[in-house]
């Protein structure tokens, strides 16, 4: 009977096919449309979080003043060594910390000039700020004890001042004195503030200090965390030293601020998120128009399907044998439907994430839940006429304009 | 002969209370296997309500129903629907054939849920096709087919089975003279080659004068049941 069944569903299914396709335009639609959607969003939401991420793990950063954002505030002393020195022997969790002295300079390779961020700071730097080193090595002991003028250029500059050569051991000038050029960083492309990362060349703290800046000063430091979840203790431990060693009274503001990559993070992926919610409900909206035209086509065709199942009833076709057609009927169409939906919503997506710039990741529990809203809606309104018209006599059913 | 059919003080009541109508009002009738029997009356007399009652498309609100001895107004929707299956044919006199199905598939649907293989379907389809001389107009949907050629597929679907019992309610209502004629003339070569029990409603004397036995209904009971003695003579002259 079930095989039976099967045969005659698929039979009306070939013989209405402008029913049965306007059935699962309804569905694929709505599928989708709702799979693409948040898929893009999900996408768009991975790509900032690996942006935030792309600045370093688990990072603080300390900076003299109280504001969020931008550089030192006017009068707050920067920091020394010794803080450096205190924060690393002080504070247990920490993975690296690496002290920070930025100079804008120009620096020049032959014909070639291009004005830069100069960072002095020590192989923490490295660590902590998630950089990979594309050819050469990192600072030895000896060149960051001694301040020694060797540098690595990020891949901006690089690009800039040599093309597409590495220029390894080479001599590039900046300001006032050159440096041999020992290393080429691994680019990591715009941070989420538009700022150009790569922009920027790195040579061993004291050598800024003592050529670029002129003094001892530490204008920033950066502590990178092991454990993500020992972040905001790590944060009072700072507080609680720098505030000591700054000898700031009990009562007055930090005249620092300890920054949090996972913060800015946070903020900025809650704003995709919310994004992706909206574009959810906007193609929520399409799986229910879908929905409803799945309901049109299958309740406009009752008429002519209450004659039908009276012509199936009256030659002798059980009510569970029509029932059960019917049934099959609306679940193949609607899982027909579902079907090519995801399909089509997999195309549209590795497409759009592809010219979008974000990356693809497939999310089985919205393709799944669409699918089974669409083909739920499919079913349920495709087998509840045919319920209502089997259970009528035959005569009624035969009898139906 | 032994009685196919008996109905026994059947009524049946439409409505309740002030607005219920009683369509039948106790009929009592015979049917033997192998007969040819035409149901006339006026619009109203029951005669509509009794076929359906015998086609077990309807159940009586009394009286009892034997269909070889097996009371029917006992049976349950299921097993009344396999009656059907097993024993009747139905011709309607809008002919009833599914839409955008070939002639050859409407045949087939009764064969369909009596579960039969698909070649043999094919070959009786076909048969039934050819018995009702639409041999070749298999693969014409409904819509290509004339009214008269459309009945034939209904006769055709209704006989694949190889009924006991073949009714059909006014099969000529919506066909020229013609037409109704070549339709009259099918059924009683199937009733007379066959040997299907044939029971027919019309408002047509011309029609009923096909039959062997003429039942009239007024009101909601029999009028009068008459064998057709003008049988012979008018097929003599047609």
């Amino acid at each position: 009977m079930l095989w039976s069944s099967f045969l005659l569903a698929l039979r009306e299914i070939r013989r209405n096919l402008l029913r049965s396709f306007l059935t699962i335009l309804g569905i694929v639609i709505g599928v989708s449309a709702v799979i693409t959607m948040v898929t893009l969003g999900n996408g768009a939401t991975q790509a900032v979080k690996n942006q935030v991420a792309s600045l370093g793990s688990n990072l603080l950063q300390i900076r003299p003043g109280q504001r969020m954002f931008g550089g030192g505030g006017g009068g707050a002393p920067d920091f020394t060594l010794a803080d450096v020195d205190a924060i690393r022997s002080q504070i247990p969790g920490l993975a690296a910390v690496a002290p920070q002295e930025n100079k804008n300079s120009t620096v020049v390779a032959g014909s070639n000039n291009w004005s830069t961020s100069v960072v002095g700071s020590t192989n923490d730097f490295f660590t902590a700020g998630n950089w990979t080193v594309a050819a050469g090595r990192t600072f030895t002991d000896a060149e960051q004890q001694a301040g020694q003028t060797v540098c690595l250029i990020g891949e901006t500059v690089r690009s800039q001042l040599y093309g597409s050569a590495i220029p390894l051991g080479e001599r590039l000038r900046v300001g006032n004195f050159s440096c041999e050029i020992i290393g080429t960083l691994g680019s990591k492309g715009q941070a989420s503030m538009g700022r150009d990362q790569d922009d920027m060349i790195v040579l061993p703290l004291k050598a800024v200090q003592r050529r670029l800046s002129g003094n001892q000063d530490i204008g920033s430091i950066q502590v990178s965390v092991q454990d993500a979840n020992n972040i905001d203790q790590v944060k009072s431990d700072l507080t609680t030293l720098l505030r000591e060693r700054r000898h700031i009274a009990e009562g007055s503001d930090d005249n620092f601020n300890v920054q949090d990559t996972r913060q800015i993070a946070d903020a900025l992926s809650g704003t995709t998120q919310v994004m992706t919610t909206l574009l959810g409900a906007v193609a929520s909206v399409s799986l229910l128009v879908g929905g409803i035209g799945i309901m049109n086509i299958m309740l406009v065709s009752v008429t002519e399907r209450t004659r039908e199942i009276g012509i199936r009833l009256a030659i002798g076709a059980l009510e569970s044998e029509v029932l059960m057609q019917f049934l099959i009927e609306a679940v193949v169409l609607a899982a027909l439907g579902g079907l090519i939906g995801i399909a089509l919503a997999t195309g549209a997506s590795v497409l759009l994430s592809k010219v979008m710039q974000v990356p693809y990741t497939f999310n089985a529990s919205i393709n799944l839940l669409s699918f089974v809203f669409s083909a739920g809606i499919g079913i349920l309104f495709g087998y509840m006429p045919a319920k209502r018209a089997a259970r009528l006599d035959p005569i009624e059913a035969l009898r139906h304009e | 002969m032994s009685a196919l059919i008996e109905l026994r003080n059947i009524t049946k009541t439409y409505g309740q209370g002030q607005v219920s109508f009683q369509a039948l009002k106790g009929v009592g009738l015979g049917i033997d296997e192998g007969d040819f029997v035409a149901v006339m009356g006026p619009s109203g007399s029951g005669k509509s309500t009794v076929m359906n009652i015998l086609g077990c498309l309807d159940v009586p609100s009394s009286g009892e129903y034997l269909f070889r001895d097996v009371h029917v107004e006992q049976l349950n929707r299921d097993q009344r629907a396999l009656l059907r299956r097993n024993f009747l044919g139905f011709v309607f006199q809008g002919f009833n054939l599914l839409a955008r199905t070939t002639a050859q598939e409407n045949v087939e649907l009764p064969l369909l849920y009596r579960g039969e293989p698909a070649t043999e379907r094919q070959v009786a389809a076909a048969a039934a096709l050819e018995q009702v001389g639409l041999t070749g107009w298999g693969h014409h949907t409904s819509a290509e087919l004339s009214g008269g050629q459309q009945q034939r597929v209904a006769i055709a679907r209704a006989i694949v089975t190889s009924p006991t019992l073949l009714l059909a309610d006014e099969p000529t209502g919506n066909l020229d003279t013609q037409r109704s004629h070549e339709i009259m003339e099918l059924l009683t070569s199937l009733n007379e080659e066959k040997g299907i029990t044939v029971l027919m409603v019309t408002h047509e004397p011309e029609m009923a004068e096909y039959a062997k036995r003429i039942v009239h209904f007024v009101d909601g009971n029999i009028d009068s049941d008459i064998r057709n003695r003008a049988i012979n003579s008018y097929r003599r002259a047609a």
